[in-house]
């Protein structure tokens, strides 16, 4: 059993006990343990369900690496799924639950997905996706989907807050090991501005595990100088806690800082992304050992190496009594020697070298250990943990055990893999060492900035140099050629002796036993967190999986949630024996962000709930809110949908708010309408270019409506322009449209017509628009005085400009409802009292306020177009019978030579028409008419489709508007449309205008 | 994300302050053009590994476009420049074939 040390542990304190729970067992550890080695320290051996075969695993890592022990962590609004125990810090009241089990951790029910493994080979779903069809829909995907999916949703809103930070630097150090600091150190005495980012919350990485001397004294001595040093200057600053995430384009990096996780509740924000842009960067970020492939290696008990040196020194957790370890390198050795050291058995060393004479191994044997060199583990015994190990000679097959040694942990040791993910995010390219087997940057293909030099270089370990001797040197080396690169050319250093026993060379070992046979190659597992073995990944370099991305995804090593730190270099190198080609040509899978999973909500920030994003209210939002308002999202604004009375559904206020209008006088806010400025000698040029029709004949005074197209000649746009003076023209456009439209004008008359005299100004917020809308129109704003409204001074199509109830006010005579109407435009500081006045001015009249949905039916009713309905940006106007705005006379327009491509000029197309149910009901909205006949893929041929459907509560029907095969040329006909129920709806073909065709009524 | 700088303001802009728009230095064919000019200016688009002529907004700032020569394979900035031009500044053209001996030129 796992237990801890009665003495020993340099990062926990003893004095202080810390209470926690794992699935509702109360547990207590020490500060400054992690949920990992506190859960080690109690016997819990077994942590958490593999997600495929349901397999028991246990902790196999210390650090982000650890792809196994994952739990739920925390309760209510602070739970969080998938959460690594080696790399959770334990706090009093810590809750935690392990996961992907059924009922419960012990007793596993999808653990028959284990028995059942063979029928679960590599590319299962692919093949199951395939035949027989209907097995998937009613088999396979029922039962993956009940056992499917790691951690739980969180259901509850977060309790906490997040925050950004924004950061510059002249030198980012990712990474506060020993190199990391040395980097720092000789950045920071160059004067550069420099920041240093560690993800755990200790100073100097590994260093101290591995008893190193730095400068003739323990290396934990000289950590400790290097940071009081670093803290002492002003231009270095440092942070724990804080994983760099991903490097981006021109030097931008994303940092996740865990400010609050081990004080949950404190009032701190929980996460800190740091937003950064350093000049150059330092990956000083170390390396990750790899597994060994040997049957049984996923049984809980079976640990990496550095992993159970890093559980013994700096927690004090023995793994077991008796830990066998396992190593192709001399590295592995100092685990032993650190077992020992503690008092605990190590049974044998186990070396898949012919020979192992280095200095550590030499002071094993010196220390009583057994060495068995070229031998191999054939077989790992246990099921929740492990019982004992076969031994068998490397060069065989596995089936001649010439030893079975009981043990309670397995220390694994495969070499070691920089990690060069931040040196590859970004385009950094890696070569491969034969002498290490590893990938390591290239530092002549590095990523690039805008300068076109490199601007990542990695650093020590990170940067493959894996003996310790030599990382100060290589980090100093590093710091110097990034500071050089930034333009710093006098730089001091001092490179401090480092001291550690001397490492004799490493064989690559990617299969053990080397000739082992399918039965045990079925047993050893690559990526521990989704199943895969040596045997899948043969299996699709069989299938013919030449790529390592494809054999990737179709084995789906590597993609769960480590992403594969522990399985991809074991992976890889098994694909390239199998295809019998070199590693390198094999290449890695593509690295990218983040490094190890960062949550949503430190993405996120504080752009959530009301600040998700900026909301634009109207000078009259407030009023609108008083008034039993139904809010519609129009881009960022918000636009009365209707106005209920009391207990009103909103379908009987729309119909209340038409009737009002139509029988009496309604009040639109029309504030969020787009109002662009467009001024000079060379405006009306200009316009006539951009709309469809022609604008610079319109006489002052005057208002017309307008189109403006693409270059595709699709229409974009509409709405009504005024002329206002000589040279100036307002330009009205949709709500949503605003933006975009200013942005189209400033595109061409900066990048293709800059040289004529033209001037934009988008005055949207500047003016407060309310519609006032019936046949009382003229009487309300008679009663208001000011502007003379009779239908002989004031006629439609024309503005007005002067003062109304006392208020400054341009008034527009055009109508979007058929109705005789004015907007009345005032600036937004005097918009509400406009409001107040008209209310009040209308209350005889009874007066109605209404919101777009009656705006909508209304102007359905009077058959006009409304953009994002009718058009979806493969519509030009001729399809919408709006030949009359387009100018045959202009000899050029945006749009024109793109209206005259032959299939837009085809008669044939989809044209606009109105449509009457035969039985008075509402078509569906989107709803297509079928034609006879079925298409290629057996669907029903379609000869149009609904483009806005309303209840009409004026004709007390049900209306439409549609895009209709030829539509205009058939009026009358009767056109079928399936609803998704199966059964259709019939409906004839009409004219788009239901009300007041002659305009009589708008024309008062 | 990259960072471009302004060439009326000065600014070093972050991408996020800038908006995309496609290649630059297009020439225009409207009403009357033929099909194949037609087509080549909607349509037809350079999608260059290296050097690339390409159309910014500093949209979130000066509201002006410009014009940027950058290597779309190391993102390399060769230059920016205002868009009131109907080609790239000769200098910035000579820098260009000095560190791309190999480039065959903006058009």
């Amino acid at each position: 059993m796992s237990t801890r040390l009665s003495s020993g542990g340099r990062l926990i304190d003893r004095a202080r006990t810390v209470e926690y729970s794992f699935n509702g067992k109360r547990l207590r550890g020490f500060k400054g343990d992690t949920l990992a080695s506190a859960l080690l320290a109690s016997d819990q051996m077994l942590v958490g369900r593999s997600f495929k075969y349901h397999r028991p695993r246990g902790i196999v890592a210390s650090g982000a690496e650890e792809p196994n022990a994952l739990v739920g962590l925390g309760t209510g609004a602070r739970f969080e799924p998938n959460q690594r125990m080696t790399t959770t810090e334990l706090f009093d009241g810590l809750s935690s639950a392990s996961q992907n089990h059924w009922p419960s951790l012990e007793y596993d029910v999808g653990v028959l997905n284990n028995a059942v493994a063979k029928f679960l080979p590599a590319g299962f779903y692919y093949k199951t996706f395939i035949h027989p069809r209907a097995a998937w829909k009613h088999v396979f995907e029922p039962v993956i989907r009940q056992s499917a999916g790691l951690g739980r949703v969180p259901k509850e809103r977060d309790a906490d807050r997040y925050e950004y930070f924004y950061a510059h630097c002249d030198l980012l150090v990712v990474g506060g090991g020993i190199a990391g600091l040395q980097a720092a150190l000789v950045a920071g005495a160059a004067g550069a501005r420099v920041l240093v980012l560690e993800q755990t919350a200790h100073w100097g990485g590994r260093a101290p595990v591995d008893g190193v001397e730095i400068d003739g004294k323990p290396a934990e001595a000289w950590i400790k100088a290097s940071v009081q040093a670093l803290e002492k200057m002003s231009n270095v600053m440092l942070r724990r806690r804080t994983m760099a995430s991903g490097v981006y384009d021109h030097g931008y990096v994303l940092a996740d800082e865990k400010v609050a996780d081990h004080t949950p509740g404190d009032g701190r924000p929980r996460h800190r992304l740091w937003r950064i842009r350093a000049g150059r960067i330092v990956t000083a970020t170390g390396a990750i050992e790899r597994p060994l492939a040997f049957a049984g290696n996923d049984i809980p008990g079976v640990m990496l190496a550095s992993a159970v040196r890093d559980y013994v020194v700096n927690w004090a957790v023995s793994p077991g009594d008796r830990t066998v370890v396992v190593t192709n390198n001399d590295d592995a050795y100092r685990t032993a020697l650190a077992l020992k050291a503690a008092g605990l058995q190590v049974p044998a060393v186990v070396d898949a070298r012919d020979r192992a004479d280095g200095a550590l191994p030499q002071a094993a044997r010196a220390a009583g250990i057994r060495v068995l060199t070229g031998s191999a583990i054939a077989k790992a015994h246990g099921g929740k943990r492990l019982s004992g190990v076969a031994i068998c000679a490397q060069g065989g097959e596995g089936n001649a055990v010439t030893e079975e040694i009981p043990c309670e942990a397995v220390a694994m040791s495969g070499g070691w893999s920089p990690v060069v993910h931040l040196y590859s995010h970004c385009g950094g390219k890696l070569s491969w060492d034969e002498a290490h087997a590893m990938f390591r940057p290239d530092a002549a293909r590095p990523p690039t900035g805008a300068d076109g030099t490199g601007f990542v270089f990695a650093a020590g370990a990170a940067n493959g140099a894996l003996y310790v001797q030599d990382v100060l040197g290589d980090a100093t080396k590093a710091t110097i050629a990034a500071l050089q690169a930034a333009g710093v050319a006098e730089v001091e250093t001092v490179v401090p002796a480092v001291k550690a026993e001397v490492e004799a060379p490493m064989i690559p070992i990617w299969v053990m036993p080397q000739g082992a046979g399918p039965d045990l190659r079925m047993k050893m597992w690559l990526d521990y967190q989704n199943d895969v073995k040596v045997s899948d990944v043969q299996l699709a370099a069989r299938e013919g999986y030449e790529s390592v991305e494809h054999t990737k995804r179709y084995t789906t090593l590597g993609m769960a949630t480590d992403q594969g730190k522990l399985s991809n270099i074991n992976g890889l190198a098994v694909l390239s024996n199998a295809l019998n080609a070199p590693i390198p040509e094999v290449g890695t899978t593509t690295f990218r962000p983040p490094y190890t999973p960062v949550t949503i909500g430190a993405l996120a920030g504080e752009a959530r709930g009301e600040i998700f994003q900026p909301l634009r209210r109207t000078a009259i939002h407030d009023w609108h809110e008083a008034h039993g308002v139904e809010w519609e999202p129009v881009g960022h604004w918000r636009r009365p949908y209707c106005y209920k009375n009391g207990a009103e559904i909103a379908s009987a206020a729309v119909n209340r708010e038409v009737l009002a209008v139509r029988e009496r006088v309604g009040l639109l806010d029309a504030s969020t309408l787009g109002k662009i400025l467009v001024k000079g000698p060379d405006a009306g040029r200009f316009l006539d270019m951009l709309y469809t029709n022609m604008m610079s004949n319109l006489k002052p005074g005057k208002c017309r409506y307008g189109l403006m197209c693409s270059e595709n000649g699709f229409l974009m746009d509409d709405g009504v322009v005024a002329r206002i003076d000589e040279e100036t023209w307002l330009c009205h456009t949709t709500s949503g449209g605003a933006d975009r439209i200013h942005g189209w004008m400033e595109d061409w008359l900066q990048c293709e017509w800059w040289d004529w005299k033209v001037y934009t100004a988008n005055l949207t917020e500047q003016y407060t628009q309310i519609a006032v809308v019936g046949p009382k129109a003229r009487a309300v704003l008679e009663k208001l005085g000011g502007i003379e409204v009779s239908g002989e001074e004031f006629k439609f199509m024309e503005w007005r400009e002067g003062t109304l109830g006392g208020l400054p006010a341009r008034i527009f005579r055009i109508s979007f409802s058929g109705e005789l109407s004015y907007e009345i435009a005032t600036p937004a500081g005097h918009g509400r009292a406009l409001w107040d006045a008209l209310l009040k001015a209308g209350e005889e009249f009874g007066i109605t306020p209404y919101g777009t949905e009656a705006l909508h039916v209304m102007r359905a009713e009077k058959g006009f177009i409304m953009i994002g309905d009718e058009s979806d940006g493969t519509v030009i106007p001729q399809d919408l019978n709006l030949n009359w705005a387009i100018s045959k006379k202009k000899e050029d327009f945006l749009g024109k030579r793109g209206q005259e491509r032959s299939y837009l000029a085809d008669p044939g197309r989809w044209k606009l028409v109105g449509l009457e149910t035969l039985d008075g009901t509402v078509l569906p909205d989107g709803a297509y008419a079928v034609a006879d006949g079925f298409n290629a893929n057996g669907q029903r041929n379609t000869q149009g489709r609904i483009t806005s459907t309303y209840w009409s509560p004026t004709l007390r029907k049900g209306i439409a508007m549609a895009l209709v095969h030829r539509g205009p040329e058939r009026m009358g006909e009767v056109l079928e449309f399936p609803k998704p129920d199966g059964s259709s709806v019939k409906a004839k073909i009409c004219d788009p205008v239901f009300y007041d065709k002659d305009g009589e009524k708008q024309n008062v | 994300m990259l960072i471009l700088e302004c060439p009326y303001c000065g600014v070093k802009a972050e991408e996020s302050e800038l908006a995309a728009g496609g290649e630059a230095h297009l020439k225009r064919f409207g009403a009357g053009s033929t099909d194949e000019d037609f087509e080549g200016y909607l349509f037809a688009r350079k999608n260059p590994k290296g050097v690339h002529f390409e159309r910014w907004r500093h949209a979130y700032g000066c509201g002006k476009w410009f014009l940027a020569a950058r290597c779309t394979a190391t993102l390399e900035v060769f230059g920016t420049y205002p868009a009131q031009t109907a080609e790239p500044p000769a200098d910035l053209v000579a820098k260009i074939k000095q560190k791309r001996p190999e480039w065959e030129g903006y058009k």
